[in-house]
């Protein structure tokens, strides 16, 4: 498969013991989700996708991504996207700053600046640029987090149980947002979560781990 | 990339220049105390330099109080320290101690000890204050408080500065060793609360702060200026001797000197020991305590006697600064009046010239060191992140050793090794030697705070294409930067601090507002001592003040990082 996301026969030890064994295809615009309780290793298959496995796990098979084998990249140049359960903004940057973090250097400040702007307008955050993180609401954090991460091109989303920190009204709607987006820039989208909701909603392969 | 070269060497570097040091003078202190020492004509080995320190009829009495005053200094201090947070972690009086801490710390050793003599000597003030209605004196009584031949004032100047330092690592500890629920669960059984902390929490706590009470032991035991200042002279304990004879115009009495510091080494090494054996005996004796299942009757008279003890230890400082502002700004003041007759401006136009250019030297050491002891610190601190390397609790240790080796061991020795090798003493030698000691306080004070970042943050900052130094600068050191401006006010504080290193290696010609301020002792000019006393507290306080200001300046629209 020329484009999307691979996983060939990835293994994940921990001290010795298998942790897990994946051997996955997602193709562009499509979503895999990978379900099972807390503890049967779910983010830390992520955290070898990304490249940020910590040293007591051990992993072996590789990650594919649009053709090349990224599984020995640096973290920075893997162009894998990811949002966390926690928004984690930058908590010393305004709303602006930190979606200027994610965007891609290049262009006059003037069109950076309306770059961002028109981000912000697209999930009617519109004038939120100069804001403390701090003072937005949940929704609106989540909203901010995932602009940032799509300003900066991925070529694949990974998602860490995303959407359990928000509440059921905003829930639905957020989770609308990040599948529709990811949709129509062609993602291949990769999600753990242990919720049967969010899986349903995904609407793609749903991987059942453990348990 | 260079860096790339540059990251893994740096923990090396930093154990070389903390260690480095420490082992270097303790070779140079073995070479003379078995008579070896070229640069007098003189080629070892021989045992007369033992002989003669045996000879020396003070020797008995300088090694009792070297024991006495470090054994006496820490169990006092950590005997508040435990009572007091046992008796009152959580509630409003406990809180207001821990407001006055920083402040507290702060204050240099040499600073404190000054005002704790000018307030209890009997011309001091306190005595001004209650006399003569109280007292009848119309003189200064003639009774010996400071520098006491039992150095028991010495002891009270060591424990007011250890109280705050002990209290300040025990609340470190305290968040790790989840001390609320265990004393809810104990004061549910019907424990007393100081009672339930001892039998639940202690153990626990005390196993953390196991190391900086072996620190404070063996500073104690060791210690200069405090014992120049508070301690007796005739003879004075072993420390002050060993500085005595290595400042003698005579190269021999160096032989003497580095005799005298292995001794000391020996005194520290064995009370250390002496101190883990106490530990086993306390444990095995708490153990039979908590299965007799008593709930303290008398908790509430312990706590409340450890609340005021731990009271007087802070308000001492306290007052010993206003007393040093007092006299700094003193016209003519007879005993026994409470304030002096008018109001000077003259002692800091007289002082003023000379506390400036000590302050100066002084600034220019400290930040010289604070600076390169934090670029170092995260350094190591960085490539264990990045490499996914860990410290055993071995290494940890390796951090303290330079703070377990008493100062009169190794500076010695320093300084011999250097004159041995015709090195120049001066400002870079004195800068390399203050390192050895402000590296591990910066270490110690920003680890936790580095480590605890959640490196989610570093994850999201490379999804989004940030490289390792980008994520390091833009994202880590901003979030980090409260804790990284305290580290360097620590490290500056610590410098500024700094007597023997000072003394030794600049070979009496760098003079810092520490140095100056101690020489003033033996003259007894109050007025020049407080002016001294009070630039050198500023020099270490206000560092620390700006750690505080500027994060909420630079943070004030960033309310996610306001509070840690």
């Amino acid at each position: 498969m020329d484009k999307g996301l691979v996983l060939k026969d990835v293994k994940i030890t921990k001290g010795g013991v298998p942790l897990l064994s994946v051997a996955q295809e997602i193709a562009p615009g499509e979503v895999l989700t990978i379900m099972g309780p807390s503890g049967v290793g779910k983010s830390t298959l992520l955290a070898f996708i990304t490249g940020t496995l910590a040293s007591d796990f051990a992993a072996t098979g590789e990650v594919w991504l649009d053709g090349q084998n990224i599984t020995h990249a640096a973290p920075h140049q893997r162009r894998v996207g990811i949002l966390f359960q926690d928004d984690l903004l930058f908590p010393h940057l305004s709303v602006g700053a930190n979606l200027a973090f994610g965007l891609q250097p290049g262009g006059c400040p003037a069109t950076r600046k309306a770059k961002i702007e028109e981000a912000l307008d697209e999930v009617g955050l519109s004038g939120f640029a100069d804001r403390d993180p701090a003072t937005l609401s949940g929704g609106q954090k989540a909203r901010v987090a995932l602009m940032r991460m799509l300003l900066s091109e991925p070529c694949a989303l990974l998602l860490d149980e995303p959407f359990s920190r928000l509440d059921a009204a905003l829930r639905a709607q957020v989770r609308e947002m990040v599948f529709d987006r990811a949709r129509a820039r062609a993602l291949p989208v990769l999600m753990v979560t242990h919720d049967a909701e969010d899986a349903e909603a995904a609407g793609g392969v749903i991987v059942t781990l453990g348990g | 990339m260079n860096r790339r070269r540059f990251l893994p060497v740096l923990p090396i570097l930093t154990l070389l220049a903390m260690l480095g040091p420490v082992a270097a003078g303790l070779w140079g202190t073995v070479l003379p105390a078995f008579g070896h020492l070229p640069a007098a004509g003189l080629a070892g080995p021989s045992l007369d330099p033992f002989r003669d320190l045996l000879d020396w009829a003070g020797l008995p009495r300088a090694v009792m109080l070297s024991l006495s005053t470090g054994v006496l200094a820490t169990g006092i201090s950590l005997a508040i320290v435990v009572l007091v947070t046992a008796g009152w972690s959580g509630t409003r009086p406990f809180r207001a101690l821990e407001r006055l801490l920083s402040p507290l710390l702060s204050v240099p050793h040499a600073a404190a000890a000054f005002g704790l003599a000018f307030l209890i000597a009997p011309s001091g003030w306190l005595s001004r204050l209650v006399s003569p209605g109280l007292t009848g004196w119309e003189r200064p009584p003639d009774i010996l408080i400071v520098q006491d031949s039992w150095g028991l004032t010495m002891t009270a100047g060591l424990i007011i500065k250890e109280v705050p330092f002990l209290l300040l690592i025990t609340l470190a500890a305290l968040g790790q060793a989840d001390a609320q629920r265990s004393t809810t669960i104990a004061q549910a059984l019907g424990y007393g609360r100081v009672t339930g902390w001892l039998k639940t929490v202690f153990p626990r706590v005390y196993a953390q702060i196991r190391p900086p009470v072996y620190v404070v032991l063996a500073y104690s035991m060791s210690v200069v200026d405090v014992a120049v200042i508070l301690g007796p002279n005739t003879p004075p304990p072993l420390s002050v001797q060993i500085v005595k004879w290595m400042s003698d115009p005579d190269l021999a009495m160096r032989l003497e000197a580095a005799a005298g510091a292995l001794l000391q080494l020996g005194l520290v090494v064995g009370a250390l020991i002496f101190w883990r054996l106490g530990e086993v005996v306390v444990a095995s004796l708490g153990r039979r305590w908590i299965a007799k299942g008593s709930r303290g009757r008398l908790d509430p008279v312990v706590a409340q006697a450890a609340l005021v003890a731990g009271g007087i230890s802070a308000v001492t400082v306290l007052l010993g600064l206003v007393v040093l502002v007092i006299w700094s700004f003193a016209g003519f003041w007879g005993f026994p009046d409470a304030f002096p007759d008018g109001w000077t401006l003259r002692n800091w136009m007289r002082f003023g010239p000379g506390t400036l250019e000590a302050l100066g030297e002084t600034a220019l050491i400290a930040c010289t060191v604070a600076l390169v002891a934090l670029i170092l610190t995260i350094g190591c601190l960085e490539a264990e992140y990045r490499y996914g390397l860990s410290f055993s609790q071995r290494a940890v240790w390796l951090l303290y050793l330079p703070l377990l080796i008493p100062q009169t061991a190794f500076l010695p020795g320093l300084q011999t090794l250097m004159l041995n090798m015709g090195a120049d003493v001066g400002r870079l030698p004195v800068m390399l030697a203050h390192l050895v000691f402000v590296l591990p306080y910066v270490f110690l004070s920003l680890a936790d705070p580095f480590r605890a970042w959640d490196t989610r943050m570093g994850t999201i900052a490379a999804a989004l294409r940030a490289s390792p130094d980008g994520v390091l600068w833009r994202v880590r050191l901003p979030m980090l930067l409260r804790p990284i401006l305290t580290a360097l006010a620590v490290g500056l504080a610590v410098s500024v601090g700094q007597y023997l290193p000072t003394l030794l290696i600049g070979g009496g010609r760098v003079a810092t507002l520490t140095t100056e301020a101690v020489a003033l002792a033996s003259g007894g000019d109050r007025r020049a001592i407080g002016v001294y006393g009070l630039m050198q507290t500023g020099a270490a306080l206000v560092p620390f003040a700006l750690a505080l200001l500027l994060p909420a300046l630079i943070w004030r629209n960033r309310r996610g990082l306001r509070h840690g």
